[in-house]
């Protein structure tokens, strides 16, 4: 996994609650058998719109998803991570995400940050006032800033659990880290009651 | 103090704990197919890794599937790729695989259960969110990305953060006509998209006691749709008449060592839930989803709600969108909407039992005319029960589509899709935006209105329908 940091770019203000899985990445191009090339299915319903804000030209490059509460609802597809990062967004904003959709993010690097609506609300107006108005997502400092052109600023620092920050800081592989772990998972093995399903006969 | 169910059998687990990391989890069981596998099998081979436990790991092929001629050649080339590849993976790794045409082929969250796979006290596993569908078994089962297939094909665990534990109570008898699809959408309804976010929720109560294994797994299968991972129903005597005799149910001296186990898993009088939330079944109505999330759903016999009435502003943005792209408009009676297809199939709704309740109200009626009606079963062996039954002549008599077993039009990764502008009524899980195919509009429904809606050609229920059948030539 590529290791996060910090990272500063422009924002893209998505004010739309409830974004499913569906709606980040149609079920047709979950026919793809790679982790790229998803960068075109990106909202694609929403993109044909010519006023979804993703087509608006000063969107163009930005890298910071602000979105509204329940952000990555439904499927456990990670083809959802895929198609934000394959567009370039290296972290997502919003007050409240799916579970599995969470889980698949930090696991690829893709930096979701939790804050409260309020906050959410501000960057949203900065975002939408300046468009070149940059946001940092700070992961060691655990700390999000924006800034406008005018001297606007949005400063506000983010919880993330100590393990998966560690994680991300150093871009570890998690089946490393288990596989360390080898000696538990074989004493667990040796411990299980016999009547316990198996698919196969071994 | 006591333990919940869910706590019980995360305990259980416990590989490994330590303090400021992620308790490491045992998986007993691994259920994969063909969407969120194959870039997992490319991460294993990137690492030289194999799959460590091929006896707890198990595929079938579901959502890319046609559900007519699957003697021909899949005629979409990347869809095709996709099954060619799982199966390519499970013969280079030596997964066992149920491909299409293969008798044990099915959805794969129907195929678990009926082969007696999916058990009381196992932890369950699959790259895919209605995974909590096996929570109905008392087994902790959730939905993963695909790098956490990867981890658990690699390690047979997964590093987890301990989920706190919600109780649903359900207290007093269902009406008639109201069913475990009308419960969970009321749930769902009541508590949101994201109200049981981070929790494992419980169902419990004597309105859950009374329930069949079938309907149990419908309201365990939605839970992912009030934002938690898992659902979980403690097993009793009606789960292990379930399981008793299935192909890897345990026999002899293993079934009673095993129920002697499952006997355990009960929530301790003394145990507390993180939240509780109530609710009166003798007050539950056959209930449908007028909006593109699953909790935007009402009694049928209400009406479409006016956004305006909606107090919190994201809640009456999202019920605006929502009734402009259902083409609805505030005020309208539920019943009065028309629908151009009715699906009855699925992993929240394609089992034996939801096709004879649908078979019950169809039979000597008949489809609405233009009206579609597609009935799939949600794997070959339900297919072969509901034809020893005759359901199958059921539906065709009616005028409805027996298809072949598959997710069909449950998502749009097959032929079986939704036009845009097309309204379903289906009994599926999902009705985000073009859910079932690019602008299509669904309504959740059970599979009783289903059937009623089939025959009268727009939302209702069997109480509907009290003159449109047939009369029986002497």
């Amino acid at each position: 996994m590529e290791a996060f940091t910090t990272h500063t770019g422009r924002a893209v203000p998505l004010r739309r609650g409830n974004v499913d899985t569906d709606q980040i990445i149609p079920a047709h191009w979950l026919k793809k058998v790679t982790r790229d090339g998803f960068e075109d299915g990106l909202f694609e319903a929403w993109r044909k719109d010519p006023a979804f804000v993703l087509n608006q030209p000063e969107r163009q490059g930005a890298s910071v998803l602000v979105a509204g509460p329940d952000f990555g609802t439904g499927s456990s597809r990670e083809h959802a991570v895929w198609a934000l990062q394959n567009f370039g967004f290296r972290a997502v904003i919003s007050s409240r995400f799916a579970d599995i959709f969470r889980g698949n993010s930090l696991k690829n690097g893709l930096l979701t940050v939790v804050l409260e609506q309020r906050v959410v609300d501000h960057l949203w107006e900065l975002t939408e006032a300046h468009p070149t108005a940059t946001v940092t997502v700070d992961l060691e400092a655990r700390q999000v800033r924006a800034e406008g052109p005018d001297g606007a600023t949005v400063t506000a620092d983010f919880e993330l659990d100590e393990n998966a920050r560690w994680r991300l800081l150093n871009g570890l592989d998690d089946i490393g880290l288990t596989l360390k772990n080898e000696a538990d998972i074989a004493a667990y093995e040796a411990s299980r009651p016999s009547f316990k399903p198996r698919t196969i006969a071994v | 103090m006591g333990r919940t169910l869910a706590e019980k059998v995360w305990d259980d687990h416990v590989v490994r704990r330590a303090e400021g990391e992620p308790d490491l989890l045992f998986i007993d069981l691994h259920l994969l197919h063909e969407v969120t596998s194959p870039q997992a099998f490319d991460g294993l081979r990137q690492n030289g890794r194999q799959v460590r436990r091929l006896d707890l790991t198990i595929a079938t092929e579901d959502h890319n599937t046609p559900t007519i001629d699957i003697d021909k050649p899949i005629a979409d080339p990347v869809s095709r790729v996709q099954l060619e590849t799982l199966r390519k993976n499970c013969a280079d790794f030596g997964v066992r695989l149920h491909p299409l045409g293969d008798v044990e082929q099915g959805v794969v969250h129907v195929v678990g259960p009926q082969l007696g796979l999916t058990q009381p006290g196992t932890t369950v596993v699959c790259g895919d969110s209605h995974t909590s569908t096996h929570g109905a078994f008392g087994a902790l089962a959730f939905g993963i990305g695909t790098s956490q297939v990867e981890h658990v094909l690699a390690t047979q665990t997964l590093p987890l953060a301990r989920p706190r534990t919600m109780a649903i109570t359900v207290e007093g008898e269902l009406p008639a006509d109201v069913t475990a699809k009308d419960l969970i959408l009321a749930v769902i309804a009541r508590i949101g998209t994201g109200g049981g976010q981070g929790y494992v929720l419980e169902y419990r109560g004597s309105a859950i006691e009374k329930l069949s294994m079938e309907a149990r797994m419908t309201i365990c299968n939605m839970s992912i749709e009030a934002g938690a991972r898992a659902g979980m129903i403690a097993p009793d005597q009606i789960t292990f008449d379930y399981l008793r005799g299935r192909d890897h149910a345990p026999d002899g001296s293993d079934w009673d060592a095993a129920v002697e186990y499952w006997r355990t898993l009960r929530t301790d009088d003394d145990a507390v839930f993180d939240a509780e939330v109530f609710i009166d079944a003798t007050e539950l109505a056959p209930f449908v989803t007028w909006g593109t999330n699953p909790g935007q759903g009402a009694p049928l016999s209400t009406h479409v709600p006016d956004p305006a009435s909606y107090e919190d502003a994201s809640e009456r943005l999202a019920a605006e969108k929502a009734l402009e792209y259902m083409g609805l408009t505030a005020g309208q009676a539920l019943r009065d909407i028309k629908v151009d297809t009715v699906f009855v199939g699925s992993c929240t709704n394609g089992r034996i039992e939801d096709l004879r309740s649908a078979a019950s109200i169809l039979d000597g009626r008949k489809v609405a005319d233009g009206v579609r009606m597609l009935v799939v079963p949600g794997s070959v062996r339900v297919a072969l029960q509901a034809v020893a039954e005759g359901l199958d002549k059921v539906f065709t008599g009616a005028g409805a589509e027996w298809r072949h077993a598959g997710c069909s039009m449950c998502l749009g990764m097959n032929p079986d899709q939704l036009a845009p502008g097309e309204r379903s009524a289906s009994t599926s899980n999902r009705n985000f935006e073009g859910r079932q195919g690019k602008g299509g509009r669904t309504h959740l429904v059970s599979p009783q209105v289903a059937a009623a809606t089939a025959v009268l050609g727009h939302l209702a229920s069997p109480a509907d329908l009290s003159d449109t059948r047939t009369p029986v030539e002497a």
